[in-house]
């Protein structure tokens, strides 16, 4: 039987078992919201920007580990999608994003509302198509869905002109996915692995470094099994945050340009790293040339490009983290590096992470007091810059999906258009924005989507009317020369969630803020939680861009 | 150093600026690049001639294979290969150099495809040292114009065939 493209597509999204579409109408893509309009099968959230659509689809992707899909009409849809696609790109994360395209004939005429969106998205993306005809269309929904989520995933984009949505063609669903230039490595080579478990019952001082493939390939069992049978201390990044449990002894945190000081320290003595599913990426190894100088290297990533692109490797591993560290486990026993680990606990012992508790509120206080009132159970989102440090460092992770953050590109307006996606995906959570005011206001519009699609995310703005960052590096290197991170205006977020139809609550004492939170938590809603926090307050410990990570200022608090 | 490295590509729109892209984006060198199809009309040859070191090499393959539309692709440079490359210059002519030219472009094993009163069009075709050499000969009568197609290169071992990618 012959059907219409935006059908077809929607019966193919579907099929992959999408049942929430994030997303915003326009002229190219009217066939396909037509079909929408009583599809039954698939929830449609509107954003009030197409950029949160892709946020929103790719903090849904993060918590559920599942394939976030985004549409945006041609043109300015599709470009506004843009910022949302690189992040996802930078961080691994399966989205699909379809935009309308202008018809097939105007492709190249500057037809009104019309963007080179596959050139555009080139370098952004995992894959992407310019679909030229209906019947290719379900297939190259299929490879998409295949592409995005298979091996390191990534973001895909569908480039679809409205006229292959109203043509009628005959559809397959049947054929599979075979393609050739595409053949993901799963499981890592056997005699590698045998080498890196004779490294590791060598090494005197290892350290396990995990990043954010352990939370994509689904291995922080396995890791946390390989941790707890060899005794070997594990830091995670940024990205690999819930990857391993903070509160367990063997645990040091997140590593890095404001990872503790412990964790430095030891991947700096250490002479074997296990790396696995990171990058080594700069704000992970600081000055390269100084990174870990005693360390031999042993790499597990499924992206053999990720392996000897920074840091030289010895024991490089290509595969799924999972099935690697399987494997490992069978050949490793308990290290005896009772030295070493005392050594580590000594660092954690004199380099704690801490803030000074005088004046004004503080804005670590306020993010631990968020782990205390949500038992460390909550799902975290961040927005870029101080807050986002802050709630690395001070909220516990226990479990993986638990922390979503823009780690690779640290996209302002991230977080709050991610908590929406993660709280759709995990409706049973309790879910926090944890933003800054200069972040949160990137895409406060999204305040209308909560509101009016029922999504009770709480936003704690740690509000200091400064882009705290970046003050915070003009303060230490620029000579406190604030230059245009003052946001002036004393913006009043309890008005501005009202009038959207949401809670606000502003706090600025210490005792208010349990209160608060536990106000937001117990409301069926959205909550705007203003904390008005110490406005010069710095993000410690630090290690000064080119420095190697042993060289740390502040935190000694 | 210079490296050939032989891709095979899906030949289809926009591969092209995809492995361009890649080598744009990071930062990589093209110093030549010429594609044309294979035996089989859904697959494309592609030879790329860059320069960098061995860890830039190594980013460069791997960053290719990455690109889904990339088949294969391999770093020729130490295999037993041969390349050739194929070049048109237009050199001036006089009465009193005609002889001359002509005498160069037969050592050269090339040819004269096209003659006009004051200038001679020459093909020449081989390695890239050979061309080089051809070209700094005829320099000496005022180059007009010069057309390079880039190398191309085929390995002479039996499994760089198409038949194996698939």
């Amino acid at each position: 039987m012959k059907k219409n493209g935006a059908k077809i597509l929607i019966e193919t999204l579907v099929k992959q078992g999408v049942d929430t579409i994030f997303g915003y109408p326009g002229g190219s893509v009217l066939p396909l919201f037509d079909e929408i309009y009583d599809n039954s099968r698939i929830k449609f959230i509107l954003t009030r920007h197409e950029q949160a659509a892709a946020h929103a689809a790719d903090g849904y992707a993060r918590a559920t580990g599942k394939t976030g899909v985004c549409i945006s009409t041609s043109g300015p849809g599709a470009t506004n999608l843009v910022t949302g696609i690189a992040t996802a790109n930078m961080d691994s994360v399966p989205i699909v994003a379809i935009t309308g395209q202008v018809k097939t004939f105007l492709i190249g005429n500057d037809a009104f509302q019309e963007a080179d969106v596959t050139g555009i998205t080139r370098p952004i993306t995992k894959h992407n198509y310019l679909v030229k005809n209906t019947t290719e269309l379900s297939q190259v929904v299929k490879e998409a869905f295949h592409i995005a989520s298979t091996g390191r995933p990534g973001p895909v984009v569908i480039d679809l002109p409205v006229d292959i949505t109203v043509e009628q063609a005959e559809v397959k669903y049947t054929k599979e996915v075979n393609i050739r230039g595409y053949k993901p490595v799963y499981s890592g080579h056997i005699g590698q692995i045998k080498k890196a478990a004779r490294a590791i019952s060598r090494a005197e001082r290892p350290i396990i470094y995990a990043g954010g493939g352990i939370i994509i390939s689904g291995a922080s069992k396995k890791l946390y099994e390989l941790a707890v049978k060899t005794n070997i201390p594990v830091t995670t990044t940024l990205m690999g945050l819930g990857g391993f449990p903070e509160t367990h002894k063997l645990s040091l945190g997140m590593l890095g340009m404001h990872g503790t000081a412990y964790a430095n320290h030891a991947v700096m003595e250490s002479d074997l790293i296990i790396a696995v599913g990171a990058r080594f990426d700069d704000r992970v190894t600081g000055k390269l040339s100084e990174f870990a100088p005693q360390a031999k290297n042993i790499h597990i990533d499924i992206d053999p490009s990720a392996i000897s692109k920074n840091v030289k490797v010895d024991i490089p591993i290509v595969g799924d983290a999972g099935n690697i560290l399987d494997e490992l486990n069978k050949l490793v026993k308990k290290c005896s590096i009772n030295d070493w680990l005392k050594k580590v606990e000594a660092w954690k012992k004199r380099h704690p992470l801490s803030y000074g508790d005088k004046g004004k509120l503080k804005p670590q206080y306020v993010v631990e007091e968020i782990y205390n009132v949500t038992k460390g159970e909550a799902i975290i989102a961040t927005e870029v810059g101080q807050n986002q440090m802050w709630a690395a460092q001070f909220y516990q992770y226990t479990k993986p999906r638990t922390f979503i953050s823009s780690g690779g590109l640290g996209t302002m307006g991230f977080g709050f258009p991610a908590a929406i996606g993660a709280q759709i995906g995990k409706p049973d959570k309790v879910v926090f924005d944890i933003a800054g005011d200069g972040s949160f206001q990137m895409n406060i519009q999204e305040l209308a989507t909560a509101v009016n699609s029922k999504i009770p995310v709480k936003i704690a703005i740690l509000n200091n009317s400064y882009l705290g960052m970046v003050r915070q590096w003009q303060e230490l290197f620029y000579h406190k020369r604030y230059s245009h991170t003052y946001l002036e205006g004393n913006i009043n977020f309890v008005k501005i969630a009202e009038a959207y139809g949401a809670k606000g609550i502003r706090v600025d004492k210490k005792d208010q803020v349990r209160p608060a939170l536990e106000k937001a938590v117990k409301t069926n809603g959205p909550v705007v939680l203003d904390f008005i926090i110490e406005p010069e307050e710095n993000v410690f410990p630090m290690v000064p861009a080119g420095k190697a990570i042993n060289r740390m200022i502040g935190g000694m608090a | 150093m210079k490296h050939i490295i032989s891709a095979l590509v899906e030949n289809k729109a926009g591969v092209l600026a995809r492995v361009s892209g890649m080598f744009s984006a990071r930062g990589f060198n093209i110093n030549s690049l010429a594609v044309g199809e294979t035996d089989d009309p859904t697959i494309s040859r592609m030879t790329i001639v860059s320069e960098g070191n061995e860890r830039t090499l190594e980013q460069i393959i791997k960053q290719l294979h990455r690109l889904i539309d990339v088949i294969k692709v391999q770093d020729i440079t130490n295999q037993d290969y041969i390349s050739r490359e194929l070049a048109l210059i237009k050199v001036n002519v006089t009465k009193q150099s005609r002889s001359e030219i002509i005498q160069i472009v037969d050592t050269f094993e090339g040819r004269i495809i096209d003659v006009g009163p004051q200038a001679l069009t020459v093909e020449v075709a081989g390695e890239q040292n050979k061309i080089d050499a051809v070209m700094k000969l005829l320099s000496s009568f005022g180059l007009r114009e010069i057309v390079r197609t880039g190398r191309i290169a085929i390995s002479r071992k039996k499994e760089v065939t198409i038949k194996n990618k698939k």
